[in-house]
């Protein structure tokens, strides 16, 4: 796929977010999809792709009154839509469909028509981790930061940084969850969720959506909404099991993800304007920040101790307040895309100014997998 | 006898060797024949040549500390705080267990600290491989 060869022309989340009882999954992704549909001026009929994760592409097609002629149902957790996208980009390049649509919806916290059934205990995971009492993503995708913390020296108080500053960016942010401002110290006396994360570390709990609208770049200029341009993509999985990630102070998929997006895009890391990083727990900035380069082996918790990925810093990070405070519903990976393209159109609450390139990048599971965007409003 | 609401592993063709062990009171890996290498979890071939000629050894049981978590919202079958742990086995590979024998703390709990393996009965199929601090 040729850089900025593909644009998002329709971008919108539901209508509502936080607690939403009165809708099911699958009408969240509907309701996503008919706002990002009226966003670029389309209906279903328009649509010849469907991808989305939570709900198979048939259920949504189904539900949609879509016809396709190209699916794709990859569910790898919360960075599905990064690949989705980049599956996307591919499939119109090579002339499967012309107009993709991707859905995410996610009753998290209402529960309301999710069908997830357990892991069954004949699985890898049911044998050899659920036994041992993991209960959920605060009790797994924790479970490497205390031998990164002793490898690479990182502190209690960095880790609860992160949550300082992305609160910050909440607070500019009116549809963000939580908009008081916190300290340090208020993250290290919030109540101890599974050591060393306390519960200020850990994303929200919220019913949400979002959906995109991908077509050609050649076609972008006919729709009523500023183009966001596809420049690169990038993917990977690793394991489904936290214990038996390869290295406890990277992610394999991060560090594959990442440099393809960056190769296929011809950037530098100099040319990033804005970035956003799947932030499910404290960690994964830090994560994220080294395996895609912007900094140094151990040297992340600093650069954002030190205020460069804040409101006015150099590397403006995770600026719709991320999962930590804006919302989280179950699978984030679309609310950072969301965002990414609003700051491409101009259109974000914590707006960067002249912002040009953004890169979004995707983390699925616990370090499962990944997926990695990089978009411009330039066509290049 | 573990608590009877904890999950409990469903043994299938492939891992079959690995909790026979277990009761037998060994902690069995594989190891490739190809390329020697000393893999978990267990598969009939080596994920690291794909050679289907492996063969199941016992293990020496030993370890160190990992990486853990110290969860304070106890999973079905769990009760109080309890260490979420991964330990490395002197063989190599890693694998998760909980952490026996010392207290469930940030100080009794210090990465690199050597363990040793031991087992917890659930029923007459399955024991649980747990770590304990080597003593002395």
């Amino acid at each position: 796929m040729k850089p900025g060869s593909i644009a998002i022309v329709g971008a919108a989340e539901t209508t509502r977010l936080g607690s939403i009882p009165d809708m099911s999954n699958i009408q969240l992704h509907a309701d996503s999809a008919l706002n990002a549909l009226r966003d670029c001026g389309l209906t279903p009929k328009d649509i010849d792709g469907v991808a989305c994760a939570g709900e198979s592409p048939v259920n949504m097609a189904h539900y949609l009154g879509i016809t396709p002629t190209w699916v794709d149902g990859t569910a790898v957790g919360g960075c599905s839509f990064m690949i989705h996208v980049r599956h996307a980009a591919a499939a119109i390049s090579a002339g499967l469909c012309k107009t993709v649509l991707i859905t995410h919806g996610e009753a998290g916290k209402s529960r309301i028509g999710i069908n997830r059934p357990p892991q069954p205990p004949s699985t890898l995971i049911g044998q050899f981790e659920l036994p041992y009492g993991t209960f959920g993503p605060p009790t797994m995708f924790t479970i490497p930061v205390l031998r990164y913390m002793k490898e690479r020296g990182l502190t209690h108080e960095q880790l609860a940084m992160v949550a300082v500053i992305q609160r910050e960016w909440a607070a500019r942010n009116p549809r963000a969850a939580f908009r008081d401002p916190i300290t340090v110290d208020d993250v290290l006396n919030s109540r101890m969720i599974a050591y060393p994360f306390r519960l200020l570390q850990c994303c929200l709990v919220t019913d949400g959506g979002g959906a995109l609208i991908l077509t050609s770049a050649d076609r972008a200029q006919d729709f009523p909404t500023r183009p966001v341009y596809i420049l690169g993509t990038g993917e990977s999985v690793e394991t489904p099991m936290i214990s038996q990630m390869e290295d406890f102070t990277s992610s394999r998929a991060f560090r594959v993800a990442g440099p393809a997006a960056f190769k296929a895009a011809g950037i530098a890391h100099k040319d990033v304007d804005h970035l956003m990083i799947y932030d499910a727990f404290a960690h994964l900035p830090i994560y994220g920040l080294e395996d895609l380069g912007f900094v140094g082996r151990g040297e992340a918790a600093q650069f954002i101790w030190e205020r460069n990925t804040s409101p006015g810093g150099k590397l403006p990070m995770n600026t719709n307040g991320g999962g930590l405070s804006y919302t989280h519903t179950g699978m984030y990976g679309m609310f950072a895309l969301q965002e990414s393209v609003r700051q491409m159109r101009g259109t974000a609450p914590a707006q960067v100014a002249g912002a040009k390139i953004s890169v979004c990048h995707g983390v699925g599971g616990m370090f499962a997998a990944s997926g990695t965007i990089i978009f411009s409003n330039q066509r290049p | 006898m573990a608590d009877p609401k904890r999950p409990r592993p469903m043994p299938t063709p492939e891992t079959k060797h690995f909790w026979d062990g277990t009761r037998a009171g060994e902690l069995r890996l594989q190891r490739c024949d190809a390329c020697a290498k000393v893999y978990f979890p267990p598969r009939p071939f080596c994920p690291a040549c794909a050679s289907q000629s492996v063969s199941v050894f016992k293990a020496s049981g030993r370890g160190r500390l990992f990486s853990y978590v110290i969860n304070h919202r106890p999973a079905p079958g769990f009760t109080g705080e309890y260490a979420i742990a991964v330990v490395e086995l002197d063989e190599g590979p890693r694998m998760m267990s909980n952490i026996t024998g010392c207290p469930q703390t940030p100080e009794a709990l210090v990465l690199d600290m050597p363990l040793e393996v031991t087992f917890e009965t659930m029923d007459d199929e399955i024991s649980l491989p747990l770590f304990r601090p080597v003593q002395g």
